[in-house]
């Protein structure tokens, strides 16, 4: 976990591990650990309509995160087990386990965060540092959303589309990633609207164009550009 | 059911036939790049209408007879010879289901080396098709969240108990005694 990511997202508490260290006898070591918690929304499930319907945010936050949150606790215990146990090969294989649950707690956290309903501005067009970079790699942001959309239309399978920042260049530029893997190392997320079939299916069935479109409507805009440096 | 077939898998087709036309086109006129640009797209769409043609043939109303384990004698004699028993074999399938990772698919596979032959199963991701050396696809089921979704919303575990209820047995039975070729009879008269 990023501490910059936290620090930028301006959502510190929802990703924090718990600070209170907790002590486990395991083959006579001890070990440490904190816990992921399900984020709070700041806004009602019906509040993106209707863009997102308020059955898809409600199913998509208190089933499908919390499923991520559950059970990226239960492998990150299996693998401190592991560690204790100094027993490597079942570390290596609790880690695709680990990438899927935590990238999926990470990517949802990011996702309600950098959504909003038009009433907390939604859609509003972002300003400052993040505008001028976009224009500079888009030339607009009508641009920037014609390209990402053709990128999420492009996705073969479950996955995410970002607007990423190059931690080398500062550049921005629009990345695709596979099932849950999270954006990490090289890129910094701004951006990220999650292309899984469970995101519109309920609303949007095979029309997912029409999802990507709508989307935009519901943008946070405020909380890309705090995440942006 | 009805989405999965007139729009999915529609949709798989009409991309798959516009791939395979730029692609003549791009072996017509030489242009190797514009051929090795493509065959994600290939790959991507002809997956996925040779995987959704063999489920809806894996597929039947759960009151018929091919719906019944007993519909795949032979098959079934092999999957107790791996397993153990039958319901060893439902749960091994279940698991495996339920641990793909993102979009997907779960088959039952015969693979032949020589003159042996044994069961295994295995998933695919996105819509990679089986299509390996000596790999006959068995049996398929479709773990992408359209195919679920309406009905069963996030309780996929429901979903992956209650699709052996309408397993055309008699199908896997035919795949499991004849050749590769044999299970893609019908695509190919199809296209």
């Amino acid at each position: 976990m990023s501490s910059t990511l936290l620090r930028t997202s301006g959502f510190r508490s929802a990703l924090r591990a718990s600070t209170a260290p907790k002590r486990a006898g395991i083959a006579g070591a001890t070990f440490i650990r904190g816990k992921a918690t399900l984020p709070d929304l700041t806004y009602d499930y019906g509040a993106l309509e209707p863009a997102i319907s308020g059955k898809i945010m409600e199913l998509h936050h208190k089933n499908h995160h919390q499923t991520y949150v559950t059970s990226f606790n239960n492998f990150s215990e299996q693998i401190a087990e592991a560690k204790a146990k100094e027993d490597i090969a079942a570390q290596i294989a609790l880690q695709p386990l680990i990438n899927f649950h935590g990238g999926g707690h990470i990517n949802h956290t990011l996702f309600w965060e950098n959504l909003a309903p038009t009433s907390q501005g939604g859609g509003q067009p972002p300003a400052g540092g993040l505008a001028k970079a976009i224009n500079e790699s888009y030339g607009s942001l009508d641009a920037l959303k014609e390209k990402f959309n053709a990128a999420l239309a492009g996705i073969q399978g479950s996955g995410w589309a970002w607007l990423v920042q190059d931690t080398q260049t500062g550049a921005v530029g629009i990345k695709t990633y596979a099932n849950q893997d999270a954006v990490v190392g090289q890129f910094r997320p701004i951006l990220g609207i999650d292309a899984w079939e469970h995101a519109y299916y309920l609303q949007y069935q095979n029309r997912k164009a029409e999802y990507f479109k709508n989307i935009w409507d519901v943008v946070n805009w405020k909380a890309a550009e705090k995440r942006f440096q | 059911m009805e989405l999965h077939h007139s729009k999915h898998h529609q949709t798989y087709v009409t991309n798959l036939n516009a791939a395979v036309k730029s692609q003549q086109e791009a072996i017509q006129s030489s242009d190797i790049p514009a051929q090795v640009s493509q065959q994600q797209a290939f790959r991507f769409n002809a997956g996925g209408h040779i995987n959704h043609s063999l489920f809806w043939q894996n597929l039947a109303p759960a009151s018929s007879a091919e719906a019944k384990s007993s519909a795949a004698p032979k098959l079934l004699v092999k999957i107790k010879q791996t397993w153990g028993d039958e319901k060893a074999f439902l749960d091994a399938f279940k698991t495996t289901l339920l641990g793909i990772q993102g979009s997907g698919w779960g088959w039952l596979v015969k693979v032949q080396v020589g003159q042996e032959e044994r069961l295994t199963i295995v998933t695919t991701k996105d819509q990679d098709p089986v299509v390996g050396k000596g790999e006959v696809p068995i049996l398929g089921v479709d773990m992408w969240e359209h195919a679920y979704y309406l009905q069963y919303l996030n309780g996929k575990a429901a979903y992956v108990e209650n699709i052996w209820n309408v397993i055309n047995w008699k199908t896997a039975e035919e795949r499991y005694l004849g050749k590769q070729a044999d299970a893609f009879k019908a695509l190919k008269a199809g296209l």
